[in-house]
Formats: C-alpha cells, structure tokens, sequence
C-alpha cells in the first residue's frame, strides 16, 4: 500500500525485490541440489563445489547470467504483443500440443516401424519373410504370418487405445479457452491458437497454458504464485515475480511493445534465461519471472504474461518423458543362454542340412526316377529339374528351411510373456494393502516395468537418511539462547489453549501446527523485552520468524472468526522454525517483497525487508536485512554451525559461545538438526555502504550471483550470537525392524546422508544401523594422504577384528555371527579424495568387510559415487532409496532405484523404477515380492526354454525320418498355436500367482531372501538340467510313437496328432508337477489349457482342406493311441520326478525347508520348536 | 505436512471427513485375490507320497504291459517278401530294367498258415525305405482337386505332375501318380479266396476328401509312368486303393491295407498268391512285403508296447522298493528348521 509512497522506498523496493526474485531463483534450482542442501545438508556442508550433482544448481546459474550471454543466433526473440513479426520465419510451434504418437493415417507405419526396433520382431520377420521364398516355403502363408501379426495386433491394439486416450486429452487441452490480448481487449481463445508473443491473461487457479514470461500481476509489487504440483509434484506455492518495469503497464490502455531474447526452448524447468527490452531499458530474466505450462496460478488475482514458448517447445512438454529403462539381471543372464540357444539351433540345422547333403549325394544318380523325389519335370515336354538348384544350393536352403522350422528354439514368446507377467507382478505389488502408506495415502507404485525380478537379488541397500529413513517432518525440539538450554517441552500442556494465536479485525489467527514449547522459554518469550536475557529471546525468535523465504497463507476455517495460517515453503527446516516462533508469539503473518508482518505477542509490527541474501552452499547461511519501525537495521544471519562460527564476533561474551557450541554438540548427539542465528545491528553508514553494494550487485547484468555473494559475505561478519536451534526430524514408522531384517536377510545397508556426523551417528544407533557390538571406524581426513593412512589403517584394524574375534570364537558356536562387526563411518571431505582415485580399491575392500558403512556430509554426486564404487565392483545388485532430489543420481545410477513419495518434490520418484511411502515397506517389497518375482520369472524363463526345446527336439527327430527334408507330422497350424494357446496362458498365470512361501514365512525368516543371492532359481546348472531333461523327454514322446507304431498303417496325421497332444500334455504336466501352490485358477489355466488343446486339434481335424482330416478320430478310436499317450507322459516325466524328489528329500534347501515347516507347521508347533527357531533371528551374519 | 495441504486447506480443522473418502477411493481394494491369498492346495512331496506314487505306476504299468504283451502275441501275421524272389534269375543283376521292361511280371508265392486266423485278415502291402513323407512328395497333392470337380485345374502345387500334354492331370501330384500297382490274387486249394477291397479307405476321406463327382482324367499319361492307372469313369470317391495311398505314411516303413478275407484260416492250410509285381522299388532299394495280419484290441503285432510298459512299470517298482529303504535308513523330518542352513552352518565350522 504505502511501500511506494516515500520516493527513496521506491528504489529501496527494487533491490529486495529483485534479490528476492533472485533469491527464489536461486531456490527453485535448489530443489534440485542446493535446496536439500537446506534441508537435508542442513546448511552444514555440502562437500567441495565440483562434486554438486547435475547442472541445475545455482551455480549454473550463477554461469549463465554472468558468463553467458545469450548469443543471437542461440536466441529466441519474442516481440511483445506482435506474434507475426516473432514469429515471421514461422519457426515457432503453436501452442497446440500432440502427445499422441500416431495420427489415423501414420499409425499403421508408425506403429510397424516401432515395433520392429525390437530384435525379437524382427527375427519373426525375417523368418517369415525367408518361409515366403518359394523355395523355403515350409509353412503354408496364412501359418507363418500368423504368430507375427497376432503379437503385433495385440501390440497395436494396446498402443492404439493408449494414444486414443493421449488424443483425447490432447484434444481437452487444446480446446480449453484463455483470455488473450487481441486488438487491446482480451478475448477468449482456445489453447492451441495461441502464438508465442501474444499477451494472456490467466485468473486465479486456471492453468497457464504455455511458458510465459510475467509482465504484471494483481499484486502491487508483482508477485505471482503458482502451485507446481502438475509439473514436479511439489505442491507448495512457488513465488514469481514480474518485472517492476513492466508492473504498471495495462495492457489494454497502452501497447506493451518490447523484445524479449531468450534462450531455445529446453527440457530445465529450474532454468531460464532471457533478456527483455523494454522502453529502451534491458532488463534481464531469469526463472523467478517466469510462469510455466501446466503450472496453476494462485491466491493472485490475476497475471498477464506474454508468451515465449509454446506447445510442444513448452518446458512441461519437453519434460514429458517416462522413466528411464533398466535390464534386469535376470534378463541379462537369460540373454547369455539365448545367445546358447541360437548356437544349438545352428547346430540342429547343420545336422539336418549335413545328413541332408549326405542323403542326396549318395542318391545322386536316383534323383530323377525315385516316386517320392522325381528331380525330373516332363510335362512341358522337355526334360527339366524341378524344384532343384544343384546340390549345394539344395543344402543351403535346406539350412534355411529348418531355420524356419525350428524357428522356436529361440523362445520369442518369452519376451511378450515376460512383459506381461511383470504387469501381473507390478499389479500386485501395486494392490499390496501392506505397501500402502495412510499418511501420505500413497500406492506402491511401479515405474519401471522390466526390473521387478532384480528385486529378490539385492545384496546392498544404499539409503539416503533424511525423509528415508527419517519422516522429514521437522519439529523444533529445543534451542539455546545466549547460552542457556531450553529443552523442556517435552508436553504441551493444555493451558495452552491451542498455542498462540493474534486477532485482527476480530479475527484470531492461529499457526496450522502446533509446536511443543517449553514453559520457561515461553514465559520469557512473553515477558517483552525488558529483561536483556528476554531482550536476546525476543531477537532470536525474530529472527527465526523473518529470517527465512517461508509465505505464510491465511486459511478459512469452518468458525469465520478464525483463520489458520499455513506456512509454505520449501525447507521443511524453515517451517519448523517458523512454527515455533509463532508457538512463541512470533507469528509470520504477511510476508511480501518489500516488508513482513510479524504478529509480536499478539501486537501486528511492520519490518521491511531491505534485503535479502539467499542461501547458498558456499555461505551455507541466509541473511535477511530488516528495517525496523524505529529506523534502526539489523541483519538477521542463520546458518550451518561452521560457517556461523567463523563469522561470529568472537571477542564478545566468549562464554555463551562455548556454551552454545556444547549445546549444540548435545543436540547433534541426540540427532537433531542443529541451525545458529546470529544478528548485528547495522550503523547508519555500514548500511548506506552495504546498500550501495547491493543495489549494484543486484542491478549488475553480469556475474550478479557472485557479487550477491560477495556483498553477503562482507556483510555477514562480526555477528551477535543469538543461539541455536534443534530441530528434530522424527524417524520413520518400523525403520529400525526393516533394518533389522533387512540385515537378517544378508542385505548391507548403506546410509548417505548430508547430515553432520554426530547427527549421522545418533539417527544410526536409533535406527539399529548402528549397534553397541559394533567397533566404528571413523575416516576423517583432510588430504589425499592422509586418507591413504586411514584407510590402511582401517583395514588392518578391521582385519585384527575379525581375525581376532575370529580365534576367540573357535570354540564357540559361530564363525561368522562371531565376529565382532564393524561400522565405517567415513564423511564427505575424506570421499573427495577417496572417490576417482586409485584409492577407491582400498575403500571397496575396507568396506566389504564392514558391516555397516555410513557416510556423512556427502553429496549429491559422491552418493552416485559410493553406488558405482560397489556396483563396478561386484556383481551384487545394488539398490538405492531416497526422497529428495539430491538422491536421484545415487537412484539412477543403482541397478534397483527406489523413491520416497514423501515430504519433498518428486523427483526421486519421477527417477525412480519403484517408488513408495515409507521406508519400511522395502521388507516386504524385497523379501515378500522381490522373492516372489525373482523365484517365479527366474522358473518361467527355465519353464519356456524347456517348453520350446522340447517341441523343436520333436520336430528334429522327426525330420531325421523324412530324409531330412523338413516335413513336420505335427499340423503347422498346431506349430503357431503352440505357443499361442496350448501352453502360453498356464506359464504366465503360474508365474503371476504362484508363491513358494508365504508371506508370513518369508517375514519371519529373512535369510530365505538368501535364495536369490545364492541365485538359485535361475543358473547355469539349472539351464543344463533343464536343456537335458527337454531332450530326454523330446526324445520320449517322439520314439515311443515311433516304435509302436513303425511298420503299420499309421499316416502322417494321426501320428502328428499323437505327438502334439503328448508334447502339450507333457509340459502342462511338467509344469503342475512345479506349481507350488494350486489355487483355482492355476487348476482352470493348466486343466484348460490340455482343453483347449484337445479342441483345438479337433478343430483343426474337423478342415476337410487340411491334409489332416478327421485324423484325431480315426486314431482316437484306437487303444494303442491312448496307451502311447500315457506312456509317454510318464516315463517322460519319470527321470524329473525322480530328481526332484531325490533333492527335496536329501538336499533341501532352505525354501523347501521352509516350505514344509509351513506346511507342517501346525503339526509340530509347539513352544520347543519356537525356541529352537528364536536363534535364528539373531541379527548378525552381515 | 505440505503433501496434505490440498485436502486440509479445504476442509480446514473439519477436514477429517472430507478426507475419509478420499483415503478409501486410493486405498488398494482388499480382497484375498489382490493380496494373493487365494485359497490353495500346497501339495508336499512327502516320502509316503512319492513311493505310493511310484507304487500306483507299476501297479497300473504293469498288467497293461502284460495284457499287451499278450495281445500283441496272440495276433497272427504272415509276412512274405517277394521284391527280390519275383525278379528272374536272368534280371537278377539288373532289377530296374526288369521293372521297367515289358515283360510279364506274374510271380506265385505259396504262404503256409501257421496257427489259426480268425477274420477279419487283413491283407497289407508293406514297404520299406519309400519316404512317403518326404517333403516333395507330401507337398505334391492338389486337395482341392480331388475334392472338386469345378477346381480340376488347379494343379499349381502338384509339380511335377501337375500337367500332361498340355492338360491337367487329374488326380496330379506325385502320390497319386506313384499309386501301388501291384496286385495280388489268392486262392486256397484252388478255390479263389475272396479279398474284400471295400472299405479299406476312412470313411472321412471318402466323403469329403474325394469328390463323387471327380472322374481321373488325363492321368499316367505322360512320358513316365509312375504307378497304377485308375479307371476314369469310377469317381475319386471310390477309388479305394488311391485314397488309402494318398494318406501319406508317417514313417519310411509303411503298410498300406490291400483288403480284407472275410473267413477264418485253418493252420497248415497253404495259400497261393499270384501277383503282379509291377511297382518299381528296386531303384531306391525298397523291399516289398505281402502280408496278412489279425489283429488284436491293440491293433497289429508290436511288442514294443507292452515291453515298454513292463520296463517303465518295474522300474517304478524298484523306485518304490529304493525309495523306501533310504528312506527307513536315513530319514530326514520334514520342516525341521534345524536342517535351515542358517542353523546348520555353525555346526559345520
């Protein structure tokens, strides 16, 4: 209102405002490295500047505007309000978006294009292709293109439906209307005809539909803000902020003209930079002042805009794109034994085209005149070959043909299979009522579809701390003022009447949370300032409630006399603090760029904000300057411990200094998250000085961030303690029982985190990370060399440890769970010198004799680091979980990442191949789902190699009897639906919905996760059984027909017939013989499954056209048919019985085990069983 | 905290209630199929089971093995190979041009009964060595023609024998145009014994697969002749002896039905056979068998069946009988967690 009534105000304005478009353009970014540095570094350390994760961060900023001008020809330029002249060349896309792929007219080559980039298609294809060869043809047209079209129907189908629905919601968003300055009114117009340069006007709550730059807002300084959550989840109001040279103007009064030059169009939401011209000033851009796509506008009235990018050049469209794709292990191995199949495949064909060739050779001079050959053509008169091309082009094709024929050997089934189990799987992981967070009433949710199995071989578990292990939910615990402890509230008491609360307008105002306090404090907090010890109090707590970039919101609630005030902001630190000064009597309530309101025991004071310096990673503190009602300035500085100390006036009250560094010692100790405030109060002169400074450094179009700083760093200096905060961040829900049984499960877990490491070291003893059997070995070290000692000297004590405890322990019960474990807590600094150095080999060796690594103060790019420091190392499977942006190169980078949907933004989720609510929903997800899916895709694959090879193998023999010239008995239609229907649906289902254990089992036993590290439900060893019991049993089912029925009448057909059943029969049987558990629709998919067979080679008999008519019948009629039948089944299955039953029985492992204390449990429960089992759960085996 | 601003701020302090709902409609539906707790059978290979699984298997192998065994011996077969005994001693050396000659090719054989034949007999011709199921030969059929009058002329895929003269060959293809050409007459005691040449083909086929009003036209009239013409004015339909050659065999070693003597054979009485030996087998080796055969409920003579049964039956006894031994000599309690390798590995070290 009257901010800009003193003229010398007006000017005063600027700067802050302008430091505060900076400052928030600088904390935008910081959600993507520097912001949890706020939170989750806690203004402590975020390890030395070149390690920051990605390019996002300030300093990239920081680069860009001071470095980087934006050159013309990387420029985009944007008249204001003239979208023909911006867009003369028209080069700029309209703001009509189509995420649909396909239109109706290009989805058919499109779509075929697509899905030929698979090898898989285009083996299919090419084997089709070959069979269309006259030459090659072995199946007839209709057969061969058969499977192939059928995948790729199914493929397109469920594509088309996809971008049916993309279209749909294309076309919603295009028709939505916005109002748009045409002719100097705004009118109506529908999304997509807006063009880059037009003006738009958004009102509150719409959605901004395309990315603008801010020209003026509702909001007399220009402030805008605006809900995120389409774009990156985050549902906290984001400040923007317009220009002041563009505040005033209405557009519709007087034409706005201006250029604006920005840079191309890109995927960074956190970055912008631009230039804007306008009445002859240039101004510059940069994030803070502009509003993106899907963005919604909030609490302001209104916004103009203009527009810049569009459509598909939008930052929110650019950005639209899915998780990143990871190769599970599994797959990975399968793929070696595929690579084995082909050769063998080879092989097969070779046989074949070898015999083949042998056969003609020595019947070369018979060809002619042999009835079932007849090389010779007479009909056209003269003598001809027929259907003959010499003898090494006849072995050449013949290779083709049996290419052809035993095209399955190499399982393509197998990968659409695949997929569709993991959609099974991910559906019930998705529908696990024990995955589902209340809180945060968030699903399961599976984001990457192709790695569900490498969940049950995970051998390290790399978690971040803060809101991972932690609930990231900050409550102020305690504070130290001026040296003495407030620790006291531990109860609210309920005098308190709901905390505290201001009236205005008769209208009480009351915080949205309530805050513990501490009686005493509180006393002191209302007794004014009189006293100097409430004098400090009453400095500390305003400086927690003005020092900070929280906005506070007034809310309505249901009584109309009361409001709540929520306060918004980006660290939940901040929050916390401001929380508790309102719990004090310092209530936040009107903070804009210019002043903030702040209610002082229930009496409103107006301080303006003269400026501001932002956190940054350097610094590690913020500061604000405020100018009091009485004229004087204070700065307010609060900050991590080590930077605050270094710029503290020492010579001042050395005492309290000591004190409040032993509180803050005891805080951290304790795990909280310590914060130290400091102040001064500014002489009229140093202000004037630092004014100067920082007008200029704000106004400088070139390096502006690093003179910010430089101005911030001569200003915060020689500073007043104040004392020092302890802010608690609560651990999660069951973190210490994950732990435990994620360590019963022979699974390591790493803990990265930013935080201190006495912080560090408390929350790892809370969370049983860290037990008091434990020896730590601490690493903190400020060289290279000095990192080198350490580390050598922690391998040897770490190998006295175990070797030692290893002696002692001779006699006694255990080797291994004997040892005495040790912990490595190492920290960032010592890290920098560690990671990428030769070094590392020492830390990997050293640590894997660990049994806890925890690591401090790191980074955001050391937590990648310390991932690809084991996952290089190993072949373990790694997995990392984390929640804040600073955790997603450590996601990204580990074979299995894991994002907590919780407190902060989404970016670890929107990086993440699973994401959660809570940390300890990774016990079941591991060992209950990981077990499942790794047991059950690790069978399946086995299963369908076995399935392919044995109906190949029967073919093969087969062909050995037909002069080897690829004649198949079995009906080629019942070659394609082999694996179409007759065996495909019973696989998937078992792999689905089998379970080895239950889920009560695998709990109460975690080392059953041991299975899959052992890897034993898919391994070499198994391959092999599994290739040579396909050949035992291929070898049945075709000589037992054979044999009974050589030298009689039987046809091709009939016997074909026999076969076929006997090879579907067999591996249906084959697989219920593995089924573990048989509920009813494993009983429909299997029993249907022979059905359906049966039927369908009825069917096919019942084609007067086919060779085969009525065969079945005729040879169903017989004794011997059904005889064959039986036979073959059991002795085919007899040796895998025999085996199986041999190795459950005298071998068992640990599943079977399991499985029959399960089964026979209620048998033999009893309390002596119960005792004996308790030792198991004695957590060390690391 | 921030997380739930959306619905809080809405219904500020009463906004309980408004979130009930919401939490319901994200809350994964429970029901015992999503939580994959379906009722189910987990059945257990324990030691009792597995050896009466063993047990029941010999026990149902082997009677079946026996019983065939047995059918499988009480049928009786004549078996007579003539390809090499119907060549004149001055062709000896040289079968093929004998074959290919035009001399006659009548050949007597004497068969003696050994034990009493009961009818039906079946009389078969076998033949070994002929590939029946090599691919150009199964592939060099015209199904629709032989079905169809009006497609008489689609003979594309009977290559090499799709033409003659300029005019489709009906019924084309190799098969038919190597059909069996010899023919056999029987007589006991001078009496000419009947063979029943009817029904000796599937019914299916003579009713769909070979059209009534399908006449031969144009067939063996080329320059080679493969095997037996047909007469034309007797419809495919009827042509017994080519739909039962036109049912490829499976297997290289193959007999085809010839007909069937309706009345029982006496042991010792002797049978004169009087054949035509025309089919060219010699220029791939093929033998060439006349054979009259009984049959049993099992069909023809094979012990191959029964001995397999026998086998696979005794050797699920001897499982049965081992398994039980190991498993009274070292018997292992099922689901004690003291065999968890986690509890047995202390003791190991």
């Amino acid at each position: 209102m009257d901010s800009k009534t003193p003229v010398e105000n007006l000017y005063s304005v600027e700067p802050a405002l302008n430091s505060s478009s900076r400052r928030s353009n600088f904390s935008i970014p910081s959600k993507a490295s520097g912001g949890n540095s706020i939170r989750e570094v806690n203004f402590s350390d975020l390890g030395s500047k070149p390690v920051r994760y990605g390019s996002r961060g300030a300093d990239s900023d920081t680069y860009s505007t001071s470095q980087k001008e934006i050159n013309d020809e990387d420029a985009r330029l944007v008249h204001i309000n003239d979208p023909v002249k911006t867009n003369e060349r028209f080069e700029f896309a309209g703001n009509s978006i189509q995420t649909g792929k396909y239109s109706i007219l290009t989805f058919l080559p499109r779509n075929l294009f697509e899905q030929f980039h698979r090898v898989a298609y285009t083996y299919f294809l090419v084997i089709v292709v070959l069979n269309q060869l006259p030459q090659l043809a072995v199946f007839s047209r209709e057969a061969s293109f058969m499977p192939l079209t059928f995948v790729l129907l199914v493929t397109a189908v469920k594509d088309a439906y996809e971008d049916f629905r993309r279209h749909r919601s294309d076309r919603i968003e295009n028709n939505t209307l916005a109002s748009v300055l045409v002719n100097d009114q705004f009118q109506q117009k529908k999304w997509k005809n807006i063009q880059v340069g037009e003006i738009i006007k958004i009102q509150a709550n719409e959605t901004i539909p395309c990315d603008m730059v801010l020209l003026s807002t509702s909001d007399p300084t220009g402030v805008a803000y605006v809900q995120t959550i389409n774009l990156d989840g985050e549902s906290n109001l984001k400040t923007r902020y317009a220009k002041q040279e563009t505040l005033l103007k209405i557009p519709e009064k007087e034409k706005v003209t201006g250029l604006i030059k920005c840079e191309k169009p890109n995927r960074n939401i956190y970055g912008f930079q631009a230039n804007m011209e306008v009445d002859g000033k240039r101004l510059s851009l940069g994030p803070s002042n502009i509003i993106l796509r899907g963005c919604e506008l909030k609490i302001t009235a209104w916004a103009v805009g203009v527009a810049v990018y569009a459509g598909r050049e939008t930052k929110a469209m650019l950005n639209s794109s899915g998780a990143p794709s990871k190769r599970s292990r599994l797959e990975t191995h399968m793929n070696f034994e595929i690579i084995f199949l082909s050769l063998f495949l080879i092989a097969l064909c070779t046989v074949v085209s070898v015999c083949a060739a042998v056969w003609l050779r020595r019947h070369r001079d018979k060809l002619d005149y042999l009835p079932f050959y007849r090389r010779k053509h007479f009909s056209g008169g003269e003598e001809d070959n027929y259907n003959y091309y010499g003898w090494g082009l006849e072995i050449f094709f013949t290779f083709l043909m049996s290419v052809i024929v035993f095209q399955t050997m190499i399982p393509i089934s197998l990968y659409i299979s695949m997929e569709l189990v993991r959609v099974g799987q991910a559906y019930f992981m998705i529908g696990d009522t024990q995955m589902y967070d209340e809180s945060s009433q968030s699903r399961f949710q599976c984001r990457a579809l192709n790695i569900n199995e490498d969940l049950g071989q995970i051998k390290y578990v790399f978690s971040d701390k803060t809101g991972t292990l932690t609930e990231n939910k900050m409550e102020f615990q305690c504070a130290s003022i001026w040296g003495k402890d407030y620790s006291g509230g531990k109860a609210m008491s309920q005098d308190q009447e709901d905390g505290y609360f201001v009236q205005v307008d008769g209208k009480v105002l009351r915080p949205k949370m309530k805050v513990k306090t501490d009686p005493e404090l509180l006393q002191f907090a209302r007794s004014g300032k009189e006293m100097k010890e409430c004098g400090h109090i009453h400095d500390f707590f305003l400086a927690l409630a003005a020092c900070n970039t929280i906005v506070p919101l007034i809310l309505d609630t249901p009584d109309p006399t009361v409001k709540l005030i929520d306060y918004q902001g980006e660290s939940p630190d901040e929050q916390a603090l401001v929380y508790a000064a309102a719990a004090y009597g310092f209530m936040l309530i009107e903070r804009t760029s210019g002043h903030i309101v702040i209610g002082i025991q229930g009496e409103r004071q107006r301080f303006s904000v003269l400026g501001l310096h932002e956190f940054d990673s350097d610094r590690k503190r913020m500061s604000v300057i405020l100018g009091f009602p009485d004229k004087s300035v204070k700065v307010f500085v609060k900050g991590a411990d080590t930077s605050m100390f270094s710029v503290i006036d020492r010579s001042l009250k050395i005492n309290v200094i000591h004190t409040t560094e032993t509180h803050l010692y005891s805080y951290s100790s304790l795990g909280l998250r310590t914060l130290v405030v400091g102040m001064k109060e500014l002489s009229t002169s140093e202000f004037e000085d630092w004014h100067s400074a920082y007008e200029a450094a704000s106004a400088a179009l070139m390096g502006r961030t690093t003179l910010l700083r430089k101005v911030a760093n001569n200003i915060e200096n020689n500073l007043y303690l104040l004392g020092a905060s302890g802010i608690e961040d609560k651990l999660q829900q069951g973190v210490p029982e994950a732990i435990e049984s994620l360590r019963t499960a022979g699974i390591k877990v790493w803990v990265l985190t930013g935080d201190k490491q006495e912080t560090a070291i408390s929350i790892g003893y809370s969370s049983k990370l860290l037990t008091s059997k434990m020896t730590p070995i601490i690493i903190n070290s400020n060289s290279k060399e000095s990192c080198r000692k350490s580390l050598e000297d922690a391998i040897i004590m770490c190998k006295k440890f175990t070797t030692i405890s290893g002696t002692t322990n001779n006699t006694g019960r255990t080797s291994r769970a004997g040892l005495t474990p040790v912990a490595l807590i190492i920290d960032g600094t010592s890290l920098v010198y560690i990671l990428d150095s030769e070094l590392e080999e020492r830390l990997f060796q050293l640590s894997c004799n660990c049994s806890v690594v925890l690591c401090c103060r790191v980074a955001p790019l050391q937590k990648a680091g310390i991932v690809a420091l084991v996952k290089n190392r190993t072949l373990d499977m790694t997995l990392a979980i984390g929640d804040g942006a600073n955790d997603v190169s450590m996601i990204q980078m580990a074979d299995v990442g894991v994002g907590i949907s919780g407190q902060e933004g989404r970016q670890a989720v929107m990086a993440s191949d699973f994401a959660m609510g809570q940390f300890r929903f990774l016990v079941p997800l591991l060992l209950v789902h990981g077990h499942w899916n790794y047991q059950r895709m690790g069978y399946m694959i086995l299963y369908n190699f076995y399935r392919n090879a044995v109906f190949v193998l029967v073919s093969f023999w087969y062909v050995l009897f037909t002069c080897f010239t690829l004649t198949t008995a079995i009906s080629e239609w019942s070659g394609v639906l082999y694996s179409v229907i007759y065996t495909s649906v019973p696989t998937i289902v078992v792999a689905v919905l089998d379970k080895d254990l239950s889920r009560r089992t695998l709990l109460k036993y975690p080392q059953l996760y041991g299975a899959g590290h052992k890897q034993e439900c898919y391994n070499k060893k198994l391959f092999w059984i599994t290739m040579i019991d396909a050949f035992w049993q291929s070898a049945v089912t075709f000589f037992i027909p054979l044999l009974a029925y050589w030298g009689s009448t039987i046809d091709a057909s009939s016997i074909g017939d026999l076969w076929t059943l006997a090879v579907v029969i067999l591996v249906n049987l084959h697989l219920a013989m593995d089924v573990i558990r048989w509920n009813w629709i494993t009983h429909a998919a299997i029993w249907g499954s022979i059905i359906a067979t049966f039927i369908c080679v009825i069917i096919i008999d019942a084609i007067p056209s086919l060779i085969g008519y009525w065969a079945i019948f005729e040879i169903a009629k017989t004794r011997l048919f059904w005889l064959c039948l039986l036979a073959i089944i059991v002795a085919a299955l007899i040796p895998r019985f025999v085996v199986k039953v041999l190795y459950q029985l005298y071998t068992p492992c640990d599943v079977q085990i399991a499985r029959e204390a399960e089964k026979f449990q209620t048998q033999i429960e009893s309390g002596a069983v119960e005792i004996e089992m308790n030792p198991i759960l004695d957590p060390p085996r690391s | 905290m921030s997380s739930n601003t959306p619905s809080s701020s809405a219904g500020g302090v009463g906004s309980a209630d408004a979130a009930a709902p919401r939490r319901n409609s994200k809350r994964p539906k429970y029901s015992k199929f999503t939580q994959q707790e379906l009722p189910a059978c987990k059945p257990i290979l324990t030691p009792r089971w597995v050896i009466s699984a063993f047990l029941l298997v010999s026990i149902v192998f082997i009677p079946i093995g026996v019983v065939s065994l047995f059918a499988s011996r009480d049928v009786v077969e004549i078996i007579d190979r003539y390809e090499t005994a119907c060549v004149p001693q001055n062709f000896s050396n040289d079968k093929v041009s004998f074959i290919q000659s035009a001399v006659d090719k009548t050949c007597n054989r004497t068969l003696t009964v050994k034990k009493l034949m009961k009818q039906p007999i079946y009389v078969y011709y076998q033949l070994d060595n002929f590939y029946q199921n090599h691919r150009r030969y199964v592939k060099s059929r015209s199904d629709s023609q032989l079905k169809d009058n009006s497609s008489w002329n689609d003979v594309s895929s009977c290559k090499p024998e799709d033409m003659s003269n300029d005019q489709p060959i009906v019924p084309c293809g190799l098969i038919a145009w190597s059909l069996f050409n010899d023919t056999y007459n029987f007589s006991l005691n001078n009496q000419q014994l009947a063979v029943n040449k009817k029904d000796i083909s599937w019914k299916s086929d003579r009713d769909k697969k070979f059209g009534k009003d399908v006449f031969p036209k144009n067939f063996q009239n080329g320059t080679l002749i493969g095997g037996n013409r047909l007469d034309p004015s007797v419809p495919l339909s009827e042509q017994e002896d080519l739909i039962v050659w036109m049912r490829t065999a499976a297997l290289p070693t193959f007999r085809k039905l010839y007909g069937k003597i309706e009345r029982d054979l006496q042991p010792n009485e002797v049978i004169q056979v009087t054949l035509l030996n025309n089919y060219n087998t010699y220029s791939f080796n093929g033998k060439k068998k006349l054979v009259l055969s009984t049959t049993s409920w099992l069909g023809g003579k094979n012990d191959f069946l029964g001995i397999a049964y026998l086998t696979v039956g005794g050797l699920c006894f001897f499982l049965a009988l081992s398994f039980t031994v190991v498993y009274l000599v070292k018997p292992r309690q099922l689901g004690d967690p003291s065999y968890l390798s986690w509890n047995r590995n202390p003791a190991g070290h």
